[in-house]
């Protein structure tokens, strides 16, 4: 384990990391605009430059791996400054030269308040600016629906192109032109595709890349946030509810590695919009088949005057998807209290093993386990549309070039390579029987994973 | 050098003449398997060429499907190579040496030309001939003025001489290309200062010893 | 001055053909087998011995840079890419080489490959330089069909060679830019480490040399290490193609031994500086990255690597840009700076931002339109770019404009001077900017 000295102070690092990593562990803080570290490593905006003694020129911490450093004449462990006078006059060159072409408008800037641009700044630039050219300007991209363009505030750090090509699988994004007019966008400014591309706001350090949905709701100071379970998909995304009032704004993901990590689905961070406009915010009383707008009173009254009449044990509950805990158990208490014991809460007629209990719904292994999987196979599922943070996941491992990913079900693009066993039973058969050149794979894989959806009892036409 | 986009009038469609398919496959051949994408600047030169000295999008994506590439990744390399002209550009395109070297002796006087006689750079003269475009080095400095008109070097330029060479385009005269003052390559005007008496072709003699010989030089 | 029997390109004219016949009647592929025989680590002390510095403008030297490649392979591939990118302004010289003497290169590629361990070569050369492409891959035709090169050729070092181009991008010439390039992506430079010989082309060991340095080392092994380490000063060895360009009264290339007088180089080879040594301004002695010096500097000046870094400049590429006194020199920096914004990659931020930044000061400045507390202010932005970046562009950039302060500053000021003496009644240069 490499001993560095930073800022005087001598620390232990394990092998194999990058020097911001261990100024982190130190507890030094480093700005950075492009690094992030759970993408690959850029080093062009270099906002991390510090000085490492015997090297003639400022270092970029985030592209150095302390391995590479080298000891002092007498061994003494290298010597990193990060708050020497040459570190300063970098930092601030650096924040000069990116905003000598922002527009600083951030007044009207939806990134305004939770902006790196400008907290990294107030922190290490200075007061004014001697740039008296006139400032570049960037025409706005067209990239869909979801996510809105200032190019103009574009810094040009690349983690939205990395996002697209190293996580989301999909090579969407691009810089395109040369020198001071390059340019971040899509193929001719085609729509983003991608399941996963609302991260890109998140990633983007500026507001070159804002929700387009949010666009001037809120200010960051305004929201209340709260922490939260995503509910669209089954993964249980860890996120932030940020509210004003009792409107909720926004979804944003929350960090936990062994679940989402930092990412969350198009459908989780977009979802919010549902919760205002097209609400179900009414009840309704089908009468000969056709419902009919009610007030609650009435509803209640047809409820209670429908319990009544009958006997308990043909009544009958069902909980919604997106019921919570505490009103699911008010309705199971009422329901025995009535005498019946008929509830549920599948939808759509899961089958769900009652001698393996929850392990049959459950994914038993935990997600942060595919970081070691060798061999996936997916039956019947399609985790890039059904879990988009999963199949991320898997999409990560596989770039390791360690895991193989074999697919019973649909065929469809994962965004990695997988082999198609087939759609139906025969191709399990096969499978089992070991006709097919997957089972091998699956035989000599020393922590195989097998994913999948459990199948419908009921068909869909009730 | 400015935004690069690509035009807004486009052919439907791009494909290769089956003896550029050929060549595109040789080409790829050149490199590792899997390393297709090597050939990405061959190939899309080639398309220019084969495009009247431009590159359409249709060729891009056309590029992109041969070489199993996302389309982005083409478009970068695209408007990152200045080579690639992503709007028409005349019969004879001249590429004018701007910078410093050429600068020095003249550069401006042939600007001055092209201004007359083709128009504004990017301009397309009526007749389709001619357009021209200020570029930096093209590393013929010690043959400087000079200019590149499709694959020809035209040096030691001046602006009579010039003007004559597009006008000689322009009609279809045969053009030299290389020195327009008679000089020889990159030798000096009038004559080698080395080099004399036949040295060219004699044979250097070779070392003797196997051991390098004591230094007199070296560190 | 060198003797014409100590010359290696003889055919730097194309006085002669630079077909294989001709080219082997000059001396070339003589007894490289020979070479091959006794083995790699004799050919890298021999390059090493003979004190070859790189010719592509950083000066570092060869031998020991063919020797970062791992002696076994692991498996993978070890590849000798040649960098004939020439775009540096000023510079000339391996154009000559590709389309006059192309088989010193070809051979020299052989013995470099073999050297390292290589059975693959790419040449990538400018895309500009179509004619010169068709030239060497015309001579790399010859050179596999008289089985000099290729699989299983008479010289016993299994090896093939590749020509690649480029389509109109300076930083290409960045070594790790070339191999994105060469990899297919946009030629924007890589982070250093990994250096190339751990981890270049494809991800596999790879030595990236100039034409020059790669074409100069046939002649090397077959005259020996002594001859070539015997021209020139301790350090500063062998002979060098220079490139002249500018107010000479007849510009040309040429072969000198390293360390000849600037004086003498002009004078003998270019016809002096028009309108005689004393009309001299000032010179860029190494291509256009590198600070300019005024004529006071140039009386007794040795072309070679380490005087010219001395006076704070350097050889570079050895191609000289010489500036006579009718020159505008705060225009001839702007354009160089002009150059550089043109060709910044756009990777990182320093470059990017300031290459324009520069460039737009010192266009005002060449109008006289600035304030003379500008000067300061841009010379503080060179120093902002140089050193920060991820590869020598930004260096690069900053160095001219830096030489231009150090030598020029009071041109900048008269300049200023007789623009805010007429341009404005009101004496006013410009309106004073709000703090952004």
């Amino acid at each position: 384990m490499p001993k560095l000295i930073i800022d005087g102070t001598e620390i232990e690092v394990e092998d194999g990391i990058t020097l911001i990593q261990a100024c982190e562990q130190a507890s030094v803080e480093i700005p950075r605009f492009c690094y992030h570290e759970r993408l690959s490593i850029a080093g062009n905006c270099r906002m991390c430059l510090v000085e490492v003694a015997g090297m003639p020129k400022p270092i970029a911490s985030c592209a150095l791996g302390v391995n590479d450093l080298r000891p002092g004449p007498n061994g003494e462990p290298p010597e990193i400054h990060t708050k020497s006078e040459t570190v300063k006059k970098a930092r601030e060159g650096v924040m000069e030269f990116l905003l000598i072409n922002h527009p600083l408008d951030c007044p009207i800037c939806d990134q305004g308040g939770e902006c790196d641009l400008q907290d990294q700044a107030m922190a290490f630039g200075v007061d004014g600016s001697r740039f008296k050219e006139n400032k570049r300007a960037v025409e706005d991209k067209n990239i869909g629906p979801l996510i809105k363009t200032i190019m103009t505030r574009c810094i040009h750090c690349t983690r939205c192109v990395r996002f697209m090509t190293e996580v989301a699988g999909v090579s969407e994004l691009g810089m395109t032109g040369r020198g001071e007019d390059v340019e971040i966008t899509t193929y001719l400014e085609q729509g983003m595709t991608s399941e996963m591309s609302g991260n890109v706001i998140d990633l983007c350090p500026v507001g070159a890349l804002t929700s387009k949905p949010y666009a001037f709701s809120a200010r960051p100071w305004e929201l209340r946030k709260t922490e939260s379970i995503d509910v669209m998909d089954a993964i249980g995304a860890n996120i932030r509810v940020d509210s004003r009032g009792r409107e909720i704004m926004r979804f944003l993901p929350r960090n936990h590695d062994d679940v989402n990590e930092e990412w969350i689905s198009d459908k989780t961070r977009f979802v919010w919009d549902g919760l205002r406009t097209q609400r179900l915010d009414q009840p309704y009383i089908r009468t000969r088949g056709k419902l009919r707008p009610a007030t609650w009173d009435e509803a209640f009254a047809a409820i209670a005057k429908k319990i009544k009449r009958g006997n308990g044990k043909k009544l009958a509950a069902i909980a919604g998807d997106l019921a919570g805990a505490e009103e699911m158990f008010a309705m199971h208490d009422l329901m025995t209290s009535l005498g019946s014991a008929n509830i549920d809460c599948r939808q759509d007629g899961a089958a769900i093993s009652p001698n393996a209990g929850r392990g049959s719904y459950l994914f038993n292994s935990g997600i942060s386990e595919i970081d070691e999987t060798d061999a996936i196979l997916l039956i019947g599922c399609d985790p890039r549309n059904e879990a988009a943070t999963l199949n991320a996941r898997i999409r990560r491992r596989w770039r390791t070039g360690k895991l193989r990913v074999g697919l019973v079900g649909q065929e469809t693009d994962l965004t990695y390579e997988h082999d198609y066993i087939g759609a139906g039973p025969d191709s399990l058969k096969a499978l089992a029987q070991g006709k097919h050149g997957f089972t091998k794979v699956l035989k000599k894989a020393k922590k195989p994973m097998k994913v999948y959806k459990p199948p419908k009892t009921r068909p869909e036409q009730r | 050098m400015s935004v690069r986009r690509v035009d807004p009038v486009q052919p439907e469609s791009f494909k290769f003449t089956a003896a550029n398919t050929k060549w595109t496959r040789d080409q790829i051949k050149k490199y590792p398997k899997g390393k297709q994408a090597s050939a990405v600047i061959p190939l899309l030169w080639r398309a220019q060429e084969q495009h009247n000295g431009w590159l359409p999008e249709p060729a891009i994506r056309a590029v992109a499907e041969m070489l199993d590439m996302a389309v982005i990744r083409v478009l970068e390399v695209a408007t990152f190579y200045t080579m690639f002209n992503l709007s028409p550009v005349g019969k004879y395109f001249v590429q004018l040496c701007g910078t410093t070297p050429c600068w020095l002796r003249g550069a401006d006087d042939l600007k001055e030309v092209c201004r007359r006689v083709i128009g504004e750079q990017n301009q397309i003269t009526e007749d389709g001939m001619l357009s021209w475009l200020e570029v930096e080095c093209l590393g013929s400095c010690t043959n400087a003025p000079m200019v590149q008109i499709n694959k020809d070097y035209f040096e030691d330029l001046t602006a009579e001489s010039f003007e004559k060479l597009l006008n000689d385009l322009r009609q279809g005269n045969e053009v030299k290309p290389g020195p327009q003052n008679g000089r020889q390559f990159s030798c000096p005007e009038g004559g080698p200062t080395t080099l004399l008496d036949g040295a060219v072709t004699s044979k250097p003699k070779r070392s003797t010893k196997s051991k390098a010989a004591p230094k007199r030089g070296g560190k | 001055m060198l003797k014409d029997k100590d010359r290696i390109f003889r055919n730097l004219y194309g006085f002669e053909s630079p077909g294989l016949k001709a080219a082997q009647k000059r001396g070339a592929w003589d007894a490289t087998k020979k070479f091959l025989t006794k083995g790699r680590d004799w050919v890298i002390e021999e390059v090493k011995s003979s004190g070859l510095r790189g010719r592509g403008g950083a000066g570092f030297p060869t031998g020991l840079k063919w020797s970062f490649m791992p002696k076994v392979s692991d498996g993978r591939p070890h590849y000798l890419v040649v960098n004939a990118d020439e775009s540096e302004p000023g510079t000339c010289k391996d154009r000559e080489i590709m389309r006059h003497d192309p088989h010193l290169l070809i051979e020299g590629c052989l013995i470099a490959g073999f050297a390292m361990g290589s059975n693959a070569g790419y040449i990538y050369i400018r895309g500009e330089f179509i004619r010169e492409r068709e030239t060497l891959q015309a001579a790399i035709d010859e050179a596999y069909d008289a089985k000099l090169i290729g699989k299983n050729n008479k010289n016993g070092w299994d090896f093939d060679l590749y020509l690649h181009h480029g389509a109109g991008a300076y930083i290409c010439g960045e070594e790790t830019a070339l191999l994105e390039s060469l990899e297919g992506k946009k030629g924007q430079p890589r982070l250093k480490p990994p250096f190339p010989a751990n981890a270049g082309l494809y991800g596999a060991p790879t030595t990236v040399n100039n034409v020059e340095s790669i074409a100069v080392v046939p002649d090397i092994l077959r005259r020996g290490a002594g001859w070539f380490s015997g021209i020139g000063r301790p350090n500063n060895v062998g002979t060098k193609l220079f490139c002249i360009s500018g107010h000479v009264n007849r510009p040309c290339n040429v072969e000198e031994e390293m360390g000849i007088p600037l004086k003498e180089l002009l004078d003998r080879h270019a016809g002096g500086v028009r309108g005689g040594w004393d009309n001299l301004l000032a010179v860029i002695p190494g291509g256009s990255s590198v600070r300019c010096l005024p004529s006071d500097t140039c009386q007794n000046l040795p072309m070679d690597f380490d005087s010219l870094s001395a006076h704070k400049s350097g050889l570079g590429t050895a191609a000289v840009i010489v500036m006579d006194k009718s020159t505008d020199i705060i225009r001839a920096i702007a354009r160089l700076s002009y150059f550089y914004k043109h060709e910044s990659c756009g990777q990182c931020t320093p470059c990017r931002e300031g290459t324009g930044w520069m460039y737009r000061v010192l266009d005002r400045m060449a109008r006289g339109e600035a304030e003379k507390r500008e000067i300061d202010m841009l010379l503080e932005v060179t120093y902002q770019v140089e050193g920060h970046t991820i590869c020598a562009l930004g260096d690069a950039a900053a160095w001219p404009v830096q030489g231009l302060i150090t030598h020029f500053r009071h041109v900048i000021e008269e300049r200023i001077d007789q623009y805010s003496a007429n341009s404005k009644p009101d004496g006013a240069v410009r309106e004073p900017v709000a703090a952004e």
